[in-house]
C-alpha cells in the first residue's frame, strides 16, 4: 500500500545508505540523467513476449555451460586411443575431440549433465527464437520504426543455426561426421568453385585433420562473439524504441502501459533466467540427448541408419531429399542443382525472404506511420496468410526431412511419403495460404459483427408469437475499444488505379511500376473488411439498447450463459 | 513538420482509459502479505538445501551407479537406466534454480508493487531543427576535408583501401591445398577386396546369393617390413571416404550388365563403390529381392543389377562400379582403379570424368 506521507528521498533508509556511491559514480561516470530516464522504464506485460526472453536466457545459458565444456574439450582431430573408462570403446582408435567428449561425459562429474543441458540450450535458443520470430511477424511488431531491429533478430537467428551446426559437429562422432560429410557434398555443390572451397575450408580433401579446430574457434570465439554484439544491439533497440504493446482499455499507439523496469521487471526477468536454466537444467538431469557414445567415432565409411540433423537444419535436410535428381553440365563445367538448390538455395531464399519482408509490405501498403500497438493477424489477412503458407512449407521440408523414420513408424513407403511430398511442397502451402485468408477475413467480419450487432448473451427471448431469439447486449467499451483501436482503415483502391496517360494524353513514365504495386496492394487488401464507423456502431448500440423492451439486469460481471445454464462469472 | 507519434487514423471508438486499479489480497490483508511472505523465504531455503545436495551427490555418488524406474535392470526389461550421478546432479541444481526462479517471480507479482504506470512515447525522429544542424555539420565536415574537391587524394585513397582487400584474400591461400585427387581413389589393379572389419581378403565362395559385405582396399590392412601400417591416420580416413566398397552376389541371371562391363563380375559377385554420389553417405541399406541399394541418408536408391542405375531419391549419378576379377590365390582383386568418378559432384567433374574415360579407352 503506497504511504501518501512525504519523505524526502534524502531522509529515506535508501537514500541514506545509497547517496554515497551513488553520488561516487556519477561524479565518475555521469550516468544520473540515463538512469533518471531509464531505470523505471515501463514495459508492457503479455505472455507472447516471453519468448524473446526464453531466447535471451538460454544464451546466457549456453555461455556458461560452454564455459564449462571448454576446460575438458580438445578441439583435435589427432588420433588416439581410448584410456577412459566407457567400456565399450576402450582402446579404439579415435580423434582427441571425440576422446575429450567421452571424458567429459563419464568421467568428469556433473559432466554430462552440462554437455546435456548445453545441447538442450541450443535446440530451445533456436526454438525460442523461431517462435519469437512468428510472434513478431503475425503482429506486425517489426514494422516501422523497428525494420532495424527485425534484420538483426533475422541475423541472430540465421548465425544461432550456424553456431548450433558448428557446435554439434564438434564431438567427431559417427553421426556428426555424417552431418559434416553432407556439408563437404553441400560444399562440392557450389557453382565454379565448390572443389576449391572444399579443399579450404577441410584443409585438404575430406575429412581432414583441420576442420574441428577450425570449427572449434568459430564455435567458441568468432560467432559467440558476433552473437552477443547482435544481441546488445537488439536490446539497445528494445529499450529505445520501447516495447510494442496490444490494445487495450488506455493503451495507444502514443504510450505504454505496464510496470517499471526496477523492481517488477528486473525481478520477473531475473526470475525467469533461472526459471529458464532450471527447465533446461532438469532437462539435462533426465532426458537423453545426443549420446555420441552410442554412435562411436567417425568413421568415412559407416553410417546409421535413421541419420537426422538437429530440429532446426530438419527442414534444410528435408529440402534436400525432396529434390529430384538433376545435374547439367555447361562448357564443361558441372553443376549439381539436386543439392545446390535445396541446400544452399533453400536456405538462402528463407532468410532472404525474411529480411525483404518488411521492406516489401511497406512498399505495398505505402505506410509511413510509426506502429506501437500490435495487429491482430486476422486484421492483415494476406500477411497472416502467408505467414501460414511459408510455415506450412517449413513444415513440409520438416516432414521430408524425417521420411524415413515416418515410413519406419508407421509402415508406410518411402517413395510414396517422398512423392506426396514433392507435390505437397506446392500444393500444400497455397492451400494453406487460401484458408488462412479466409480464416482471417471471417474473424475479421465476426468483429464487426460484435461490434455493431452487440454479443451473444444467452439469454433467449421467447416472444408473444412464439418465436425465439438470443438477446445480444452492447459490447464494453474496453473490449469495443481493444476490438478497434489498432486496426487500419483500408485504402480507396478504386479511385488510385494508375493511369497509362493523363487528361491530355501525356505517357506516365512510370506506369509499369505503379501499375505493379496497384495489383499488389488489390492482392494484399482483397476480402479485407473495414471495421464499422463510429456512427454505426453507436447507431446498433442504440438500437440494442432501444430493442430491448424488457431488459433484465445482467449485473457488471455477467459473461454469458455456458452449457449447463448457469451464468458464466469472470 | 515534425510530426508526433500519431494515433491510429480513425478510431471509432475513444480510449475509456485504464481500467480501475484491482487491489490483490496482500495488498489488504496482512495475513496473506505474511503467508505469501512465508511462502518465498521457504521456496529460497529449499534451493538452498538443494543446492547443498548437489554437493553431497557430487562427492557422494559414484558415477557407474544406475538408477532404474520399474523392472529388473539384470533382465534388459528395466525402464530407466539412468546415471545416479547425472540424475542427482540435474535434479537438484534444476529444482534450486526453479525455486529460486519462482520465489523471485512471486515477490514481483504478489508483493512488489502493481500499479501500472503510462510512460509517453516520442516520435524516433529527432526535430527539423536537429536533423538541420546534422546536415550543416556533415557538410561543414565534408567541405573542410576537401574530399569532394580533392578527387585524386580521394580515389587513390580508396584505391588503396580496396587493395587492402587483396592481402586478406591471398592470406587465406594456405588454408588448404589446390583440389586435387577426385579422379583416383586407392584401388589399383590387382588389389585384394577385403572385409571391411577384419581386413581379411574374400573368396566368391565367401558369399552366398543375396549377400551383401562391406569391405575396403587391402592397403589399410597392409604393413611394411617394420609392422607399421602403409598408411595411417588420416590418409587412411580420405582414402576411406572415396574407396570403400560394396561387395553383393545376385544370380548372374539377374545381373543386365551394361556393354563392356559384361566381365566386371565374379560368378554374379559385383563391387560397388559404398559412397553416396548424391551428397557421400556410405550406403548400405540391401534390399536382397530387388537388387535395390538404399542410402540412409537421402534416400537415393541404386539398383545394383542394373549398373547401380538411380531409380529414385535426389543421386543423379549412378554408383560407380569396381571391375572384379580373382588372383591366383582365388581372392576378389580389383581390375583396376574406379572407371567413374566416386563420391559427390563437384564442378570439373565432367572433365575429369572425360579423362577418366580416355584412360579407360572408353570401353566403360
Amino acid at each position: 500500500m503506497s504511504n501518501n506521507t512525504f519523505t524526502r528521498v534524502e531522509d529515506s533508509p535508501t537514500g541514506k545508505k545509497l547517496a554515497g556511491p551513488v553520488g561516487w559514480l556519477d561524479d565518475r561516470l555521469g550516468l544520473a540523467a540515463a538512469g533518471k530516464k531509464n531505470l523505471r522504464k515501463v514495459f508492457p506485460e503479455h505472455w507472447s513476449f516471453m519468448l524473446g526472453e526464453v531466447a535471451l536466457w538460454s544464451f546466457v545459458v549456453l555461455l556458461l555451460t560452454g564455459v564449462f565444456l571448454t576446460l575438458w574439450f580438445v578441439p583435435s582431430m589427432g588420433l588416439v586411443e581410448y584410456q577412459g573408462s566407457y567400456k565399450p570403446l576402450y582402446g579404439i582408435e579415435m580423434s582427441e575431440a571425440y576422446a575429450s567428449t567421452l571424458n567429459i561425459s563419464f568421467d568428469i562429474r556433473g559432466g554430462l549433465l552440462i554437455r546435456q543441458i548445453h545441447h538442450w540450450g541450443a535446440l530451445l535458443f533456436v526454438a525460442a527464437m523461431m517462435a519469437h520470430m512468428l510472434r513478431v511477424f503475425f503482429t506486425g511488431a517489426y514494422r516501422k520504426p523497428r525494420e532495424i531491429n527485425w534484420l538483426i533478430g533475422v541475423g541472430l537467428l540465421s548465425l544461432g543455426m550456424v553456431e548450433g551446426f558448428t557446435g554439434y559437429s564438434l564431438p567427431d562422432d559417427l553421426l556428426s561426421g555424417t552431418g559434416l560429410r553432407f556439408v563437404d557434398g553441400m560444399i562440392r555443390s557450389i557453382p565454379l568453385v565448390g572443389s576449391y572451397i572444399e579443399f579450404f575450408v577441410f584443409g585438404g580433401e575430406f575429412p581432414g585433420e583441420a576442420i574441428v579446430p577450425r570449427l572449434y574457434i568459430a564455435h567458441v570465439l568468432l560467432i559467440p562473439a558476433i552473437l552477443l554484439g547482435l544481441v546488445g544491439a537488439h536490446m539497445l533497440l528494445l529499450v529505445y524504441h520501447k516495447h510494442t504493446q496490444w490494445p487495450g482499455p488506455g493503451r495507444t499507439n502514443e504510450n505504454v502501459v505496464g510496470y517499471p523496469m526496477l523492481p517488477v521487471y528486473m525481478a520477473k526477468a531475473g526470475g525467469f533466467f533461472f526459471i529458464v536454466f532450471g527447465v533446461l537444467a532438469l532437462f539435462g538431469a533426465i532426458i537423453q540427448i545426443n549420446p555420441v557414445w552410442v554412435y562411436g567415432p567417425y568413421n568415412p565409411s559407416e553410417v546409421t541408419a535413421g541419420s537426422q540433423p538437429d530440429w532446426y537444419m530438419g527442414f534444410s535436410e528435408g529440402l534436400v531429399r525432396l529434390m529430384p535428381p538433376l545435374e547439367t553440365t555447361w562448357f564443361g563445367w558441372t553443376f549439381t542443382w539436386s543439392v545446390f538448390l535445396p541446400a544452399v538455395g533453400g536456405l538462402g531464399l528463407v532468410f532472404t525472404s525474411l529480411a525483404l519482408w518488411p521492406f516489401i509490405e511497406r512498399w505495398i501498403t505505402g505506410d509511413e506511420r510509426e506502429h506501437h500497438l500490435l495487429e491482430r493477424p486476422r486484421n492483415a489477412p494476406v500477411r497472416t496468410a502467408l505467414g501460414v503458407a511459408a510455415m506450412t512449407m517449413y513444415g513440409v521440408g520438416w516432414a521430408a526431412g524425417g521420411n524415413d523414420i515416418i515410413a519406419l513408424k508407421f509402415g508406410l513407403d518411402i517413395f510414396a511419403i517422398t512423392w506426396v511430398l514433392r507435390i505437397g511442397f506446392f500444393v500444400f502451402p497455397v492451400i494453406a495460404f487460401i484458408v488462412t485468408k479466409r480464416i482471417c477475413i471471417s474473424l475479421q467480419r465476426k468483429d464487426n459483427e460484435t461490434l455493431s450487432h452487440g454479443w451473444e448473451t444467452g439469454v433467449i427471448d421467447r416472444s408473444p408469437a412464439g418465436g425465439y431469439a438470443e438477446r445480444h447486449a452492447p459490447l464494453p467499451v474496453e473490449k469495443a475499444y481493444a476490438l478497434t483501436s489498432s486496426r487500419e482503415p483500408l485504402p480507396e483502391l478504386e479511385s488510385e488505379r494508375p493511369k497509362k496517360a493523363d487528361a491530355k494524353g501525356v505517357r506516365n513514365p512510370k506506369y509499369r511500376k505503379q501499375s505493379l504495386r496497384h495489383r499488389l496492394r488489390e492482392f494484399y487488401y482483397s476480402g479485407s473488411v473495414d471495421q464499422p464507423s463510429r456512427e454505426e456502431i453507436e447507431h446498433a448500440n442504440e438500437h440494442l439498447v432501444g430493442a430491448d423492451q424488457h431488459p433484465i439486469e445482467l449485473g457488471e460481471d455477467f459473461q454469458g450463459i455456458s452449457e449447463t445454464g448457469v451464468p458464466r462469472v469472470h | 513538420m515534425t510530426k508526433d507519434v500519431e494515433s491510429t487514423v480513425g478510431d471509432p471508438i475513444a480510449d475509456p482509459g485504464l481500467p480501475e486499479h484491482q487491489y490483490r489480497p496482500q495488498d489488504v490483508d496482512a495475513k496473506f502479505e505474511r503467508r505469501t511472505e512465508r511462502q518465498i523465504a521457504t521456496m529460497f531455503g529449499l534451493a538452498t538445501l538443494l543446492l547443498l545436495g548437489f554437493c553431497v551427490s557430487y562427492f557422494a555418488i559414484d558415477s557407474d551407479v544406475r538408477i532404474f524406474a520399474f523392472g529388473d535392470p539384470s533382465s534388459g526389461t528395466a525402464f530407466g537406466g539412468w546415471s545416479a550421478q547425472n540424475f542427482a546432479l540435474g535434479g537438484t541444481l534444476g529444482g534450486a534454480l526453479l525455486l529460486i526462479g519462482v520465489g523471485i517471480i512471486q515477490w514481483a507479482k504478489k508483493l512488489m508493487g502493481d500499479h501500472e504506470m503510462i510512460e509517453m512515447r516520442h516520435p524516433v525522429r529527432s526535430s527539423d531543427e536537429d536533423r538541420a544542424s546534422v546536415m550543416a555539420e556533415i557538410n561543414a565536415g565534408v567541405n573542410e576535408s576537401g574530399i569532394a574537391r580533392r578527387p585524386l587524394i580521394r580515389n587513390s585513397l580508396l584505391g588503396a583501401i580496396g587493395a587492402m582487400g587483396l592481402p586478406a584474400i591471398v592470406m587465406l591461400r594456405d588454408l588448404g591445398p589446390l583440389p586435387h585427387g577426385h579422379t583416383n581413389t586407392v584401388w589399383k589393379k590387382g588389389m585384394r577386396v577385403v572385409n571391411d572389419v577384419s581386413g581379411t581378403p574374400i573368396k566368391p565362395s565367401d558369399l552366398k546369393v543375396g549377400q551383401l559385405v562391406n569391405a575396403e582396399p587391402a592397403i589399410f590392412f597392409e604393413t611394411d617390413e617394420d609392422g607399421h601400417p602403409v598408411m595411417h591416420g588420416h590418409e587412411v580416413a580420405a582414402a576411406k571416404a572415396k574407396a570403400a566398397v560394396i561387395l553383393v552376389r545376385m544370380r548372374p541371371e539377374d545381373i543386365t550388365p551394361a556393354k563392356g562391363r559384361e566381365n566386371w563380375g565374379v560368378d554374379g559377385i559385383l563391387c560397388y563403390s559404398k559412397i553416396c554420389t548424391h551428397v557421400g553417405c556410405p550406403i548400405s541399406l540391401w534390399e536382397q529381392q530387388t537388387h535395390h541399394l538404399l542410402c540412409p541418408c537421402h534416400q537415393s536408391t541404386f539398383d545394383l543389377a542394373d549398373n547401380g542405375k538411380v531409380v529414385f531419391g535426389p543421386a543423379y549419378r549412378p554408383l560407380p562400379q569396381l571391375p572384379l576379377a580373382v588372383d591366383s590365390e582365388g581372392y576378389l582383386v580389383a581390375v583396376s582403379d574406379f572407371p567413374d568418378i566416386v563420391a559427390p559432384s563437384y564442378p570439373e567433374l565432367a572433365r575429369d570424368q572425360k579423362k577418366l574415360d580416355e584412360k579407360f579407352g572408353g570401353d566403360a
